[in-house]
């Protein structure tokens, strides 16, 4: 099977899906309606509908596409980060070069195949640079507290969410993976398995959930929802091995670590939420929340699966 | 306009500005939309919370010493939302400053005013201007609704010239109270309150 036909296989199974969700959305609200849980349900599929026709369409415009879709969704990310974090007049210019120099650099980084300087840039030299920005302002005033958010906020939602299009860069020798262009696929295992391990750790916590994990951070997660969820995600990960460079059983590896991976990035990132005070991120993907909503198990999985697949895949 | 559109668009981008209709409903009336104001983004934010139609028939009000010094800021005051001038500076007045203002109201035009009269770098606004209070008297069936700008104060704080984008919400409340022969103190106090209410 050459790049395309793997595409329109998996957006194929991905459709059938989204039509299956949205048939039952339909027969749930007619069985019930009026109730909230249910009109979340329908909220998110439509989401769901709009975020992978994005995926899909951008698959088509390539690496560059790919490349400004992920700095846009970073820089709504950023943007709900900063909006929950108090900020002082004194953060101005940090919060600027953050958003107009910093993370354009880092996606430009990746555009650009520059993958030493990708790798430390925000770690080093951003990390380096907003204190001593922040310094000039002038303004001591919580000035480690604020720092130290602004970095944070930096390092989850530019830095690790670039590393999902950073696929791109791994040069997998095995099948000519990486020399026929196929690290797309790569970056779109990833989101599904993601994406799909939330959405099934979602699903089975609401029809088996039982024990809460961690009730005060994160209510909504369960051992049986986990459970249940993630192994289904890891099978549905070890199916989709003929879009990956990796056998069936490194196939079902790699989901698993994406799959842990993602569910920690969900609970440390809820945490983070909470005790700036929201439930949700924001409130621009309907039904989800925000955009970091979406993205926030992405943000500790992709780091974690690009190095992975550089240390073992690239020769 | 297009260039109206295209502003929209951006300060979408930048600030969200989503609106959020808690007291009323967005409506073709006659109406002064009255806002704390905190940053240059405001005007803009408030007038794109507003729905296209509405927007058409609704004029921002701007400080002349500062949208009408020519250039960009001017273009972009004139033909990106349609502002009307009002003169701050006594000394470059000649006969009532309201007048323009006036003017639209008796053309049926909405208007978007910042009684605070200058930005202010807090969540809250200061006492109100009584410009607003002159306003109303001449019209009586106007709608005064009271608007909440929040976190624009941090995107844009007074002395800078870049927008940070941060999420910023544009909440209308619900029209003020109509009293009649009330003082100027009051309808300033009761106005005034009616933002901090929905902050």
């Amino acid at each position: 099977m050459n790049m395309q036909e793997k595409f329109y296989w998996l957006f194929g199974g991905i459709l059938a899906l989204l039509v299956l969700a949205s048939t039952i959305g339909w027969v749930l609200q007619r069985r019930s309606p009026g109730s909230a849980t249910i009109a979340n349900l329908v909220a998110r599929v439509r989401a769901w509908w709009v975020m992978v026709a994005i995926i899909a369409v951008n698959f088509f415009l390539g690496k560059n596409a790919t490349v400004v879709l992920f700095a846009i969704a970073s820089a709504f990310a950023l943007r709900e980060f900063v909006t929950l974090t108090p900020t002082r007049p004194a953060d101005h210019l940090p919060l600027v070069v953050c958003f107009y120099v910093l993370l354009p650099v880092q996606y430009w980084l990746i555009a650009d195949g520059w993958y030493n300087l990708f790798a430390i840039f925000l770690p080093v030299y951003g990390f380096l640079l907003l204190p001593v920005l922040a310094a000039f302002a002038g303004d001591t005033e919580d000035f480690l507290a604020r720092v130290t958010k602004l970095q944070w906020g930096l390092m989850i939602t530019v830095y690790c969410i670039s590393y999902a299009p950073a696929l791109l860069l791994v040069q997998v020798k095995i099948h000519d993976y990486s020399a026929s262009g196929q690290n797309l696929l790569l970056m779109i295992y990833l989101l599904t398995i993601v994406q799909m391990s939330d959405v099934l750790q979602y699903v089975f916590g609401k029809l088996f959930g039982k024990h809460k994990i961690a009730p005060v951070v994160s209510p909504s997660k369960t051992v049986e929802g986990f459970v249940g969820g993630g192994l289904s995600a890891v099978g549905i990960g070890a199916a989709l091995w003929w879009i990956t460079p990796f056998a069936p059983l490194q196939a079902a590896g790699m989901a698993a670590v994406i799959v842990i991976a993602g569910f920690l990035g969900g609970i440390a990132l809820s945490a983070v939420k909470r005790s700036l005070g929201a439930k949700d991120w924001g409130s621009m993907i309907e039904g989800h929340g925000g955009m970091l909503d979406r993205l926030d198990s992405v943000s500790f999985a992709a780091p974690v699966f690009f190095h992975l697949v550089r240390y073992f895949f690239e020769p | 306009m297009w260039l109206s559109h295209v502003f929209a668009l951006l300060v979408r981008g930048l600030v969200g500005a989503k609106p959020q209709w808690i007291g009323c409903r967005p409506a073709p009336t006659l109406r002064i939309y009255y806002a704390n104001h905190t940053s240059h983004m405001d005007t803009l934010a408030l007038w794109c919370a507003l729905p296209n139609e509405l927007r058409a028939k609704t004029r921002p009000v701007a400080a002349s010493d500062y949208w009408n010094r020519g250039g960009i800021r001017a273009y972009i005051a004139t033909h990106g939302f349609n502002a009307l001038f009002i003169e701050r500076d006594k000394d470059r007045r000649d006969g009532d400053p309201l007048e323009p203002l006036l003017q639209a109201l008796g053309r049926g035009e909405s208007l978007i005013i910042f009684p605070e009269g200058t930005r202010r770098a807090q969540a809250l606004p200061s006492p109100f201007k009584s410009g607003i209070f002159h306003l109303a008297a001449k019209f009586p069936d106007a709608e005064l609704i009271p608007v909440y700008l929040d976190n624009l104060y941090r995107s844009m704080p007074k002395g800078t010239y870049l927008p940070v984008p941060l999420t910023c919400s544009v909440r209308f409340g619900t029209p003020l109270q109509r009293i009649a022969g009330e003082t100027k103190e009051s309808l300033l106090q009761r106005a005034r309150q009616a933002v901090v209410d929905l902050a």
